[in-house]
């Protein structure tokens, strides 16, 4: 009985003093001791582990490079989500709250982003996703405290819709898994696409043989397949796709063939084509220095979950170092974070007035590396300083 | 549409005979001990395993593929001795319980020895790429191997199961159980045989799909199900059941999982006809079921009414 109501009032207590933080003009609490503190909340176990621990690399690679950030003593966490949307609320509202940290950084799936958006943002704290990216917070939800250092989500399949549309298909056969993100991407490549549709197939949701779906795009013979099928899906897709014997048939995907899943499907996937951001061979002098002691740290090509990791470590670095380390005055930091003054591996980088990146995009090929390792290779630009399509929803104003 | 019907019809083949690899020891322990084994999905999915270990460690599939069959025996063997052995004489809420329990602790512990990530298994070079058809249609070669294992293993089963005095045994101990133990066999010994042969060939399956899909911890529970259907339809403790069940339910399966959407789709918008196709081929497998069992209420060669 007691414990029940010491329970009761200290949890009365810690919902008090955050209001109160919160009423303070939103400068959070640990925006005032020396430390800068950075939490990283990244799906580290599970079948989506390799993406997270891509991340968490990316961030961690930068960190040592900078040494102290924005000249800062340093200090960050790193939390497992264990891609559990229940989870990841918990452990960011106890990174704010408890951990007092400055920024949050992560994670890798959407719906963990819109598990800890509201926990991290409202109490002042800036949240900086290095993936996920989901229309609503792109559009009408978007937020001053929140940035972002990858993409609005459905970029990289308007960026195969419009390859499909540059190189006049008339016929693609569509395929992706049957759950929200899978309509998405559909809906993202017709949104610069306006030819034929072969065949428009929703695989299962972990579906591993694909024989059935396969047999239809060999019997169709389309002028291309597009396809979104994430992690060890598209392993097996990769896999089977160049066992049909059906690589007469481009094969377009977004999330499908990169350096994550390229170890495992390995020369089956040379060849295939994909939409991104960024590649591992852009030619620019922080590129080769990233990609280089990324593959000297730990063994392999990063992907771009890395990229936008290291990003979003050098971007608080470039604005804590604008505000001399003083991140009571929230209003200048985060017209620091908007100004991106730093040099991105995919080069032109800005944020535009949501918060998400203007960058440009790219189509790129799986290729085997000098070094006999895999990645993917930028062939052309296909969108130059690309807007995402829901920016001129977002009425934040200048901030 | 043609092409599409060939190409589906040998992807019904090659799954049908999985299928059967892995109901012929399902139907033989259920049907002759007695034993309802829902860890049988188990041993598919261990022979997967264990052909990615080995074939890793070895560098060749064929070794690991070598290597994986005295383990399928060990383990078979092990299981029946530890857990099985000990469900003969237990109702069959009992032995589900159990079996249950068994499939959950498999898919911690291969969890914990191999880890979460799905593993993968390289084709074998000269099972690889593909061979054409008819027009532009190509097929995978390895899973035309896939389709002549399995029929080899049928074969085999076939000569064993109708022409050895092993083979007799299973088939009178399918029969009539107590009567064999009667005329003065030792039940035991031949429990023994019958849960290690039916484990070596869910086993098989498992390793020959390996390459095909990621090796992965729920693969076994997936085709339990449908393998329990193939029993049914089969007759409980048929091999030649099992057979016929397996390669009806699997092409039941694979042509009504794209030829229910592409009917759909004429009446309704893709996303909801992928859905709903989805949820036809299934049901298709089950309304035969029902019609099969209907007509034949003990499975089309089931020797207990």
């Amino acid at each position: 009985m007691t414990t029940k109501t010491l329970l009761m009032a200290s949890t009365m207590l810690s919902l008090g003093l955050a209001t109160a933080a919160t009423a303070q003009d939103d400068v959070p609490a640990g925006a005032e001791d020396d430390v800068l503190k950075i939490g990283l909340i990244y799906t580290l176990s599970g079948p989506a582990a390799a993406l997270g621990e891509q991340a968490r690399n990316g961030f961690m690679l930068a960190a040592e490079q900078i040494g102290e950030i924005g000249g800062m003593e340093t200090e960050i966490v790193v939390i497992d989500d264990e891609q559990r949307p229940d989870k990841a609320a918990d452990d960011a509202r106890e990174l704010v709250q408890r951990e007092e940290v400055d920024f949050v950084v992560g994670p890798i799936f959407s719906n963990i982003l819109v598990a800890i958006h509201q926990p991290v943002v409202e109490t002042g704290t800036i949240l900086i996703s290095t993936n996920a990216g989901t229309s609503n917070f792109a559009g009408a939800d978007c937020h001053p405290n929140f940035f972002v250092t990858s993409y609005q989500n459905d970029q990289n399949h308007e960026v195969m819709g419009a390859y499909a549309e540059q190189q006049g298909y008339q016929n693609v056969f569509l395929m992706a898994p049957n759950y929200q993100a899978g309509k998405d991407s559909l809906a993202g490549f017709k949104h610069s696409y306006t030819g034929g549709v072969a065949g428009e197939v929703f695989t299962e949701l972990g579906q591993l043989d694909f024989s059935s779906e396969l047999a239809q795009v060999a019997a169709f013979q389309p002028d291309a397949l597009f396809t979104f099928m994430p992690g060890g899906m598209g392993v097996n897709l990769v896999k089977q796709y160049d066992q049909a014997g059906l690589s007469s048939v481009p094969f377009l995907s977004a999330f499908t063939v990169d350096e994550t899943t390229l170890p495992a499907t390995q020369d089956a996937a040379v060849g295939l084509l994909g939409g991104a951001n960024w590649a591992p061979d852009l030619e620019n002098e922080a590129n080769t220095a990233f990609v280089e002691a990324y593959i000297e740290e730990y063994d392999a090509v990063p992907a771009t979950y890395a990229m936008q990791a290291y990003d979003a470590a050098q971007l608080i670095d470039s604005a804590v170092r604008k505000v001399g380390g003083d991140l009571t005055d929230r209003d200048a930091l985060r017209a620091a974070l908007k100004e991106a003054d730093f040099d991105s591996p995919r080069g032109d980088f800005s944020f535009g007035n949501n918060n998400f990146p203007i960058q440009d995009f790219y189509l790129t090929e799986a290729v085997k590396r000098e070094d006999g390792r895999f990645a993917t290779s930028a062939r052309e630009v296909i969108f130059d300083d690309y807007v995402d399509t829901y920016a001129d929803q977002c009425e934040m104003g200048a901030s | 549409m043609t092409n599409l019907f060939v190409l589906q019809l040998l992807n019904g083949v090659q799954l049908g005979v999985l299928l059967f690899l892995i109901a012929a020891g399902l139907t033989l322990v259920f049907g002759i001990m007695d034993v309802v084994n829902l860890a049988h999905g188990v041993l598919y999915m261990v022979g997967a395993y264990f052909v990615a270990t080995f074939a890793s460690l070895t560098g060749s599939f064929w070794w690991g593929l070598l290597l994986m069959l005295p383990a399928a025996v060990a383990v078979g063997l092990i299981l029946e001795l530890v857990v099985i052995r000990r469900l003969y004489t237990r109702s069959h809420l009992d032995q589900v319980l159990a079996t249950f329990g068994l499939v959950m602790i498999a898919n911690e512990t291969v969890k914990i020895v191999w880890g979460v990530s799905p593993l993968s298994v390289p084709t074998p070079e000269i099972l690889s790429g593909s061979v054409p058809l008819m027009g532009p249609l190509q097929y995978p070669v390895y899973r035309i191997a896939i389709i002549v294992a399995g029929l080899a293993v049928a074969g085999a089963l076939y000569l064993v199961i109708n022409h050895t005095r092993i083979g007799m045994l299973l088939r009178a101990g399918a029969t009539n159980r107590a009567m064999v133990s009667a005329l003065g066999v030792d039940i035991g010994k031949l429990f023994a045989i019958v849960f290690t042969l039916g484990a070596v060939l869910a086993c098989l399956a498992g390793a020959l799909v390996a390459p095909i899909l990621s090796v992965d911890t729920g693969m076994g529970e997936s085709v339990l199900i449908l393998t329990f259907v193939v029993v049914v339809i089969g007759g409980i403790g048929s091999i030649k059941g099992a057979f016929l069940g397996a390669l009806l339910v699997a092409i039941v399966d694979t042509l009504g999982g794209v030829f229910g959407p592409i009917l759909l789709r004429s009446v309704l918008d893709p996303s909801a006809a992928g859905q709903a196709g989805r949820m036809l081929a299934p049901m298709l497998v089950y309304i035969l079921m029902a019609a099969i069992l209907c007509a034949k209420p003990a499975g089309l060669f089931g020797g207990r009414g």
